[in-house]
């Protein structure tokens, strides 16, 4: 440090120059990209709240309680729609994750690399299906398929459980729950597919060398391994589930109502938000619907900061 | 790299310049943003008055009759377009906004039709507005009930269950048929109302006129209503109405210009055609309005809109049933042209 860079031989100056300004530069680029994301979310945070103030103080909590909807009136309640939402995205994940794992867990460890590969590049293909897409494929086949073979299988086996009951009119929220987990699955395989692929040798080795077996090597070493960002895979699935629109209001019925059964029609928060937002002519209404979004951005945090704490506080306890 | 950059500045600085100098003879451009129902007729109307006028482009797009009002009203538009009349309150709001009124051009008609699927029937059922309004109230529950069957005596109508499928989108064809509604069942006006959006007693939502088309194919037993044009193109069976002066009348473009005939005509345009008193009326009926502000600074914009109204309510009329759209009757006709020296 003492000695000035003049006195140095060229090349080790020019070294020490692009040292100490090279990294500065990517710091301060890098930086900046990070920061945008935390700019953009918080100006949606700051027009999501500007933009409902209206039914805030008209309403105030009892938006989130109340499960009136009715635009002439002016009684908004959200809880129908959150319901919706909800119940839609946590059974579309508790059907897509097996399957999707299950499927990941073949493509990375069993199944020849090359029928791996080709599997997954159809794979990712899936998910750059537009989900109108999938909404029209739901109406016109899926819909169809659950009313004559698979409703009346589930009701004749599981009927007595209130979640299969009732009428069944093909659009519900047990239809609208099929086709988003058709939607997700293809994050969670694709995704998960990698990290396993990405568990070091050494770690399959070892377990096989103890005498497991290869099934024994893939669930008790390979999938705890690499379990963080398979997790990830499904957050970003439960993401996708929770702001699905399109194909969502095309076979879950649109009806805000609040049903014990899967069967029944209901309604989520980003359909009603597009069904509605172009034709809202009152200050009210319209304001209404840009408080949905602010439902539904605090929904996804919710849902996922719990998430989260679940499996912390369950490796922790495993600790 | 500082060369790329320089060409690409040059590149940038002499599309600019083209920009400009190509501004010189531009094309007379106007936008409007309205309902989604009239776009066929308006596109038509708008590529053909092209043809006449080389230098003249109008732009529309269907986005809703809500965005319409809101986007003519925030002035970003040059004219809106809505299936429902502005309310006093946003015309209120239009004056404040704008410093300047805000006018009503009826361009066609279009009639809302109920449209069901039961199986082995494809005969037009006769409905009453009771029998219409307590179906969508879901006090009518069963195909057999008494209403439906003494209006429809030759039809075997089943026992089955009633399902119905209303629009989950906010919409002008809602509009029309809950205000028809509201007109012919004090129940309807003191329960559900009249609007785009309305909080449905019954049913099950389908997104947009082929949202509902979808459903009502799909489920067996169904009834929904959709605008007359969509139940022609899909080939779904239209029911018929009984009109106030009690008699059973199909949705026709003739049907919807006589229901228009029959009713007195107010200076504004802002008029409610359905449950229209005529003989031969299709009940629900409706006009769609062009909205144009009464003051246009831009002396070139307002030539080509004065000039646009008067050719669309003359040669454009007749391009309208092709299109099965219901002409204006000429007395309305003869109004409208009037109203035109209104716009300054």
């Amino acid at each position: 440090m003492a000695t000035t860079p003049a006195a140095l031989p060229d090349t080790r100056a020019k070294f020490i120059q692009r040292v100490r300004t090279g990294d500065p530069i990517a710091h301060t680029i890098t930086g900046m990209a990070a920061a945008s994301i935390l700019a953009i979310t918080g100006l949606l945070l700051y027009h999501l709240w500007a933009g409902s103030g209206l039914p805030r103080e008209t309403f105030g909590w009892s938006f989130v309680t109340g499960s009136a909807w009715d635009p002439v009136a002016e009684k908004f309640g959200a809880l129908p729609f959150i319901f919706g939402t909800v119940v839609t995205s946590i059974v579309a994940l508790l059907v897509a994750v097996p399957v999707g794992l299950g499927a990941a867990i073949f493509l990375a460890e069993l199944a020849p690399r090359r029928a791996s590969d080709a599997l997954t590049f159809m794979i990712e293909l899936l998910a750059a299906v537009p989900s109108v897409i999938y909404g029209l494929l739901g109406i016109f086949l899926l819909v169809p398929f659950l009313q004559t073979s698979v409703v009346p299988a589930l009701t004749a086996t599981l009927g007595f459980l209130p979640i299969f009951q009732g009428q069944f009119l093909g659009v519900s929220i047990f239809s609208a729950s099929m086709v988003l987990a058709i939607m997700i699955v293809p994050f969670i395989v694709s995704v998960s597919r990698e990290v396993l692929l990405a568990v070091p040798q050494d770690q399959r080795e070892a377990a096989l060398a103890l005498g497991s077996t290869r099934w024994e090597s893939t669930w008790k070493v390979v999938v705890p391994y690499a379990l963080r960002g398979i997790l990830g895979s499904v957050f970003l699935a439960l993401a996708r589930a929770l702001g699905e629109t399109m194909a969502v209001t095309m076979v879950i019925g649109n009806k805000p109502q609040l049903s014990s059964s899967l069967l029944a029609p209901g309604y989520s928060i980003a359909a009603v938000i597009a069904n509605e937002f172009a034709e809202a002519s009152s200050q009210m209404h319209q304001q209404v619907l840009v408080e949905l979004g602010l439902v539904l951005f605090a929904l996804t945090v919710l849902i996922n900061g719990a998430a989260r704490l679940m499996i912390y506080s369950y490796k922790g306890a495993e600790k | 790299m500082t060369k790329t950059i320089r060409n690409f500045a040059a590149g940038a600085a002499m599309l600019a310049l083209a920009a400009c100098g190509s501004s010189e003879q531009a094309p007379q451009r106007l936008t409007g943003i309205g309902a989604t129902f009239p776009e066929p007729i308006y596109t038509k109307w708008f590529s053909e008055y092209q043809k006449l006028h080389n230098e003249i482009q109008i732009n529309y797009q269907g986005q809703g009759s809500g965005a319409g009002i809101r986007q003519v009203t925030d002035g970003t538009v040059d004219f809106g377009a809505s299936d429902q009349p502005m309310t006093d309150e946003q015309i209120a709001a239009f004056k404040t906004a704008r410093s300047s009124g805000i006018l009503h051009f009826p361009t066609v008609l279009g009639a809302v039709v109920p449209t069901y699927n039961l199986a082995g029937i494809s005969a037009e059922l006769n409905f009453t507005p009771a029998a219409l309004a307590g179906i969508f109230l879901g006090k009518i529950k069963k195909w057999n009930d008494p209403a439906l069957v003494s209006a429809n005596p030759d039809v075997k109508l089943p026992s089955a269950e009633i399902v119905v499928i209303h629009r989950s989108d906010g919409s002008g064809t809602s509009f029309v048929l809950t205000d028809y509604l509201s007109k012919v069942s004090p129940e309807w006006a003191a329960g559900p109302g009249r609007g785009a959006a309305i909080s449905w007693p019954v049913g099950l939502g389908g997104k947009g006129n082929p949202g509902v088309v979808g459903l009502v194919k799909q489920t067996p037993n169904s009834i929904g209503y959709t605008e007359m044009i969509f139940a022609i193109q899909n080939s779904m069976p239209a029911g018929r109405m009984q009109n106030a002066a009690g008699k059973f009348i199909k949705a026709t473009p003739e049907s919807a210009t006589e229901a228009a005939a029959s009713v007195p005509m107010t200076a504004d345009f802002r008029v409610s055609i359905t449950n229209a008193s005529g003989d031969g009326a299709y009940p629900i009926s409706s006009f769609t309005w062009l909205l144009i502000p009464d003051k246009i600074q831009d002396a070139a914009k307002r030539t080509v809109i004065v000039d646009f109204l008067k050719w669309m309510l003359g040669p454009g009329q007749s391009m309208a049933p092709a299109l099965q759209f219901a002409a204006l009757p000429a007395p309305v006709l003869e109004k409208e042209l009037q109203a035109i020296n209104n716009i300054q």
